[in-house]
């Protein structure tokens, strides 16, 4: 695998050291990005907590732990992925993103089967939503956070299908130690995708369950 | 064929993550009152934690990834503390 190292960096390991801090970088500012978000959510949660839980009591839990646990899955997918990075093992490195990037698209199909039903009960803020009416303000409230912060979210998803996509592409053909850094960096971000979800699940669908 | 086999810490990583989220629906349903809210993000932190370090390899990693890595969290336990304060305090 030769390598030409750009003349900033003294070596292939200061190059690939130097993107991972460049990723954990721009991480921490999509951390404050639903950081504002979820503050929001706190806030308004504070203020109507029983609208909040009877509003979470409506989404699809059934299809909320289904799709933690298929993203769950997909970073173990990609996790394994990094890990046997090599060239005799590409064919396997790219089926493994390949299978990641599946269950990506299920997570993304079934949130549109979801949206679907909360447009049909009319749990969709500004398009005729209808709501138990002294909870309706709460209720509110939550589905403008579900429905921005799941959005966001699945937009992040997207990208990061397609970078998959692309690393998958790349890994096949000709695996170097460049695509090992980027496949690197990709990886960090599908797994951030993964970290938001775990606390969005938590926040929209476990409330007000047990009441 | 050598090299293939995903390595033990991220199998046990994803069963554990597996599991938790089990845990976690199932103690949504369990009437605990204050605590549901308390259990349910105490078990999200875990399996983050676990995602932070075994899959995005923070384990493995020196304490200048760290600072990076730590930045985003502390700039995040800013935000919730300074934004939250008003509300929680509020009478």
């Amino acid at each position: 695998m030769p390598d030409a190292v750009a003349p900033q960096f003294i070596s292939v390991r200061h190059r690939d050291e130097t993107a991972e801090l460049g990723m954990w970088v721009f991480i921490a500012t999509e951390v404050l990005l639903f950081g504002g978000l979820i503050l929001g959510y706190l806030v308004y949660r504070h203020a109507y907590p029983a609208a909040f839980a009877a509003a979470s009591r409506h989404t699809e839990i059934v299809i909320g732990t289904a799709n933690t646990a298929i993203l769950l899955t997909s970073s173990f997918l990609v996790a394994w992925a990094v890990e046997v990075f090599a060239a005799e093992t590409r064919k396997i490195c790219a089926g493994l993103l390949w299978a990641a990037i599946v269950l990506g698209m299920t997570f993304i199909v079934l949130k549109g089967i979801e949206y679907a039903g909360e447009y049909r009960e009319h749990l969709v803020p500004g398009i005729d939503f209808n709501f138990k009416a002294n909870e309706a303000n709460g209720a509110q409230l939550f589905f403008v956070f579900y429905f921005v912060a799941t959005a966001i979210h699945a937009l992040h998803m997207l990208i990061g299908i397609g970078l998959l996509a692309v690393m998958a592409t790349l890994t096949w053909r000709s695996p170097s130690t460049r695509h090992r850094a980027a496949l690197h960096s990709t990886a960090l971000y599908w797994h951030f995708v993964d970290l938001v979800w775990i606390f969005l699940f938590a926040l929209i669908y476990l409330p007000g369950r047990s009441s | 064929m050598t090299g293939w086999r995903p390595p033990l810490a991220l199998v046990l990583a994803w069963f554990a993550l597996l599991a938790l989220l089990a845990l976690t629906v199932t103690l949504a349903y369990v009437p605990l009152h204050a605590f549901n809210a308390v259990a349910a993000l105490t078990i999200g932190t875990i399996k983050a934690a676990i995602v932070a370090a075994v899959f995005m390899e923070l384990r493995a990693r020196g304490p200048r990834t760290f600072v990076f890595a730590g930045a985003g969290l502390f700039w995040l336990g800013i935000l919730l503390w300074l934004g939250m304060m008003d509300f929680l305090t509020r009478t």
